[in-house]
């Protein structure tokens, strides 16, 4: 009777990696759902490209590096950059705009660096940056929700748009698309306006100003559905923190101090500091707190360490926000305290069980 | 009043699978065609046979006694014959083989002469613990220390608590469910007489909230008894590690390096107390203890009252098994247990249970990935390590980054290789990154060593070199005087002192090597020495 020999434990929690990724992405749909609701077609279609251009480079990658792949293409970490790095990316992107993204945030940022795990920078968020930089224009065209928009495009019509740059005759880009709340703050601050003027022009749509009479930080807050979205990703992030895919300590820390530095702020100067409530629920900060900062690659180790890094990148936030040329800025935020985990992880060990103390 | 429990951090939940061995009471067991009997089934030395083959022997017979403080000896199991006396396979990690003593069982089970004591509290403490250490006695948890040596606080220590640790927070074992159940009375017992050898003030015993039947057979066992409190924790792996245990009950922290006794507690399994008192009120050594057989291979899993010595494969015969392949034995538990090489070791005083397991008790190791830093093992480490950092630098070799991450406080518990999502062997890692920092300190002494008898050697030489320079200094200059009287006085005088002062100072470099020790003992020879002991918090 031949015996497997192994070593403790024999037993194994059923959890993997792929299983990991995959409620991360589950825990996404209720903010993409919202999303699309408000912003029409576009992301879905950036999904399917990014996804299939994830799955090309990261099987072209191990191929070159000759690594299984099964098992690697199986933990699904290649769609979760994917899926992150679309949503990050204005809906009307033309095809090519998502296509190199996904490119430096799979092959450069995470395969040259030796894949998952090994890269010292979260992938999706190098892809945004790289973009943001080289194509300025294309990355800030947002279009303006939907129930706003003059024109409500089909599915077919943002195809051809994001494929061909075909638009619907009669119509400009520029007609389209409009500044986020978070470029109109900036830009009205800029020119003197106050807060209050700021926010009667961003307007409510509908649903918000029925919700606003209920709950009142909705609609007044991010501003025309953005909060909403901002909501859908909250919701996904609780759902993670309570399944335990991830640990409160980023999110709190980052949304603690985001809340914490505007808010004193705002208190200090209400008419040219945007209230805590904006900030939180304005551009991708839900996202952010929850699904790019939180990943565990590229974050710091332990707790405590965790508590500072989320902080640092809650106050980076607000400072590139306020003072910096971005009007958003989750992927500066994330990238430099990705800069700085090796020091906090040196820093920032927990008391171990028996030392000092008692 | 509820008692005050205190936690630790991390811990995991693993499936429990312990009903399937409780449903019926404890077992006896046939005699075995043979009894194997290592001479090392506990920390320390191993003992030393007093008997010779052919010899016949009684059931509870001394057949090897114990070779120095930390040692135990070993009795006959059954009364029968020593067949021999040699190396055979025993249940080791390594697969090796080991000293043991062979007995043929003539099937009577006679007894040898048996001395209770009458009255063990006429006793001095030390006389109780040195009739404990006769009886072979070590900790039946699964570590197996030496129970006496436990008993003795020393003579600056006050012990304030007794733990009766009843946790057994293994998957699948229920050796000591099964004897809560079953025989509280003897724990009892137990537990009176080791109160009387420490003095301790009071008693707590620890059982996990998942082991209902046994809680109330200890608080009706217990009931009426001066500071004994039977208190239930919530389950949790590894909650039954003493310095965890010691922190739920009592909320103090066991230093590094430091034992229970530090904190004034002092930690006993529940099967180690009813063999004290089968070794005090029975005059009984320890020749038996109750076993766990379990897992699916095994038709009737049950608990066993088993034979020090009987091999593993007659228990799982005995239990209706091998009813499906064995895909891995093990001995111990899914977490800390160990794999066995064959089926036919012997039971021996640590073996709690023996896991017959099918693949689909014990599902076969999935491919590893690579770390995703998800920080799931360091949640779940209940010592607040970072595995995945010790993982990196035992990986890369780094040692000293590893110490440095206190590798050494690691208690191989495994409940960070059990949540990681990558499979990584994590644990396994840190066995061989303690082994290696261990070899690397056993061969820099030697090579210090080495170095200090080179360097003084080298320091003879020149001494004695220097010595002769000055004799030779010495003579010529005694010439000298002869030859020019009018100089000669001054002249020798200040020769012998160049003479002097040079060895004086050969003889103290020499005094100076020798003064400095070798590095790398200050922690005692076994454990390498912590360069950082840094306090964090
Ligand atoms: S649980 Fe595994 S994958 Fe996660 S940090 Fe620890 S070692 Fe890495
Ligand atoms: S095996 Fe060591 S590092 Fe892993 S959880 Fe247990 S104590 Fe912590």
């Amino acid at each position: 009777m031949p015996l497997t020999t192994s070593t403790s434990p024999h037993v194994r929690s059923p959890a993997s990696v792929t299983e990991v990724m995959l409620q991360v992405l589950l825990a996404l749909v209720p903010g993409i759902g919202i999303y699309i609701w408000f912003f029409g077609w576009g992301l879905v279609i950036n999904i399917v490209i990014a996804a299939c251009a994830a799955l090309v480079a990261e099987s072209a990658m191990l191929m070159i590096r000759k690594r299984p792949l099964r098992q690697y293409l199986g933990d699904c970490s290649a769609l979760v950059t994917a899926v992150l790095l679309a949503l990050a990316l204005p809906p009307l992107s033309p095809w090519w705009i998502t296509v190199i993204g996904v490119f430096f945030a799979i092959v450069v940022a995470k395969q040259l660096y030796g894949g998952l795990g090994f890269n010292p920078f979260n992938p999706a968020m190098v892809g945004y940056v790289v973009l943001l930089v080289s194509f300025p224009v294309q990355m800030t065209s947002w279009l303006p929700i939907s129930t706003f928009s003059s024109y409500d495009m089909s599915f077919l019509e943002v195809a051809a748009f994001i494929f061909g740059g075909q638009l619907p005759p009669g119509l400009t880009f520029d007609a389209l698309t409009e500044a986020t709340p978070l470029d109109t703050l900036k830009n009205n601050l800029g020119q003197g306006n106050t807060v209050t003027e700021i926010r009667a022009q961003l307007g409510l749509d509908d649903v918000t100003s029925l919700l606003l009479s209920v709950i009142p930080i909705f609609g007044a807050i991010g501003g025309k559905g953005w909060e909403w979205v901002n909501a859908g990703f909250l919701l996904g992030g609780l759902w993670l923190i309570y399944r335990r895919i991830i640990g409160w300590h980023i999110p709190v820390a980052m949304l603690g101090s985001l809340a914490l530095i505007s808010g004193a702020f705002a208190l200090y100067d209400p008419e040219h500091y945007a209230s805590p409530m904006f900030h939180l629920f304005s551009g991708a900060v839900m996202l952010g707190a929850f699904f790019i900062a939180t990943d565990p690659v590229t974050a710091a180790a332990s707790a405590p360490g965790r508590l500072a890094y989320g902080a640092g990148i809650g106050i980076l936030l607000y400072v590139i926000r306020v003072w910096g040329g971005y009007p958003d800025s989750i992927a500066f935020s994330v990238l430099l305290m990705n800069m700085v985990v090796p020091i906090i992880d040196d820093r920032f060990k927990p008391r171990v069980f028996g030392h000092g103390r008692k | 009043m509820k008692r005050r429990l205190w936690s630790f951090h991390g811990g995991i939940h693993p499936a429990q699978h312990k009903v399937v061995s409780t449903h019926l009471p404890i077992q006896p067991q046939r005699l075995p065609q043979r009894l194997v009997l290592p001479l090392h089934q506990h920390i320390g030395e191993p003992a030393e046979p007093v008997v010779k083959a052919g010899e016949r022997v009684l059931k509870g017979q001394l057949i090897a006694h114990a070779s120095g403080y930390v040692s135990a000896p070993v009795h006959a199991s059954s009364s029968g014959v020593v067949t021999g006396i040699g190396e055979a396979p025993i249940p080791h990690p390594s697969g090796l083989s080991a000293p043991c003593i062979v007995i043929e069982p003539d099937g009577e089970d006679r007894w040898a002469e048996r001395l209770p004591v009458e009255n063990y509290r006429e006793l001095a403490p030390s006389a109780l613990r040195n009739i404990i250490r006769e009886a072979g006695i070590v900790g039946l948890g699964g570590a197996g220390f030496p129970s006496y040596i436990k008993l003795n606080p020393g003579h600056h220590k006050s012990i304030k608590t007794l733990i009766l640790n009843g946790v057994e927070c293994e998957p699948f074992i229920t050796c000591d469910d099964m004897l809560m159940r079953e025989r509280a009375a003897e724990i009892r017992g137990g537990i009176e007489i080791i109160r009387h050898a420490l003095q301790a003030e009071e008693c707590l015993i620890a059982i996990e909230d998942n082991k209902p039947a046994a809680f109330e057979s200890m608080r009706t066992a217990v009931a009426g008894m001066d500071r004994v409190e039977v208190v239930r924790v919530p389950t949790l792996y590894p909650q039954g590690s003493e310095k965890q245990l010691v922190r739920v009950l009592t909320g103090k922290e066991v230093p590094r390096d430091g034992l229970c006794l530090n904190v004034g507690v002092v930690c006993v399994n529940v099967g180690t107390a009813a063999a004290v008192h089968r070794a005090i009120h029975l005059g009984e050594p320890l020749v038996s203890r109750i076993v766990t057989v379990t897992g699916s291979a095994v038709g009737r899993p049950c608990n066993m009252e088993v034979l020090i010595g009987t091999p593993m494969n007659e228990l799982i015969a005995q239990c209706e098994g091998a009813v499906e392949r064995i895909e891995r034995l093990i001995m111990g538990g899914p977490m800390m247990g160990f794999a066995l090489h064959r089926p036919d070791l012997p039971v021996i005083k640590t073996t709690n249970c023996v896991l017959a397991a099918t693949a689909a008790d014990l599902p076969p190791v999935r491919p590893v990935m690579p770390c995703i830093r998800c920080g799931a093992c360091a949640d779940a480490c209940p010592v607040n390590l970072l595995p995945q950092q010790l993982y990196w630098y035992s990986k890369t070799k780094d040692l000293d980054k590893a110490q440095e991450y206190d590798l050494f406080d690691c208690i191989e518990c495994g409940a960070c290789s059990y949540v990681c999502p990558s499979n990584i062997p994590l644990v396994q890692y840190f066995r061989y990154a303690k082994g290696d920092i261990w070899t690397r300190e056993r061969e820099k002494e030697k090579s210090d060593l080495a170095r200090q008898r080179h360097e003084s050697r080298q320091k003879r030489l020149e001494r004695e070199k220097a010595e002769r320079e000055a004799k030779r200094q010495q003579k010529k200059s005694a010439l000298d005087a002869a030859a020019t009287a009018e100089r000669g006085q001054a002249q020798a005088a200040a020769a012998m002192q160049q003479a002097e002062s040079r060895r004086d100072a050969a003889l103290q470099e020499a005094e100076k090597r020798r003064g400095e020790g070798w590095p790398g003992r200050k922690d005692g020879a076994d454990a390498p020495p912590r360069e950082n002991d840094r306090e964090s918090n």
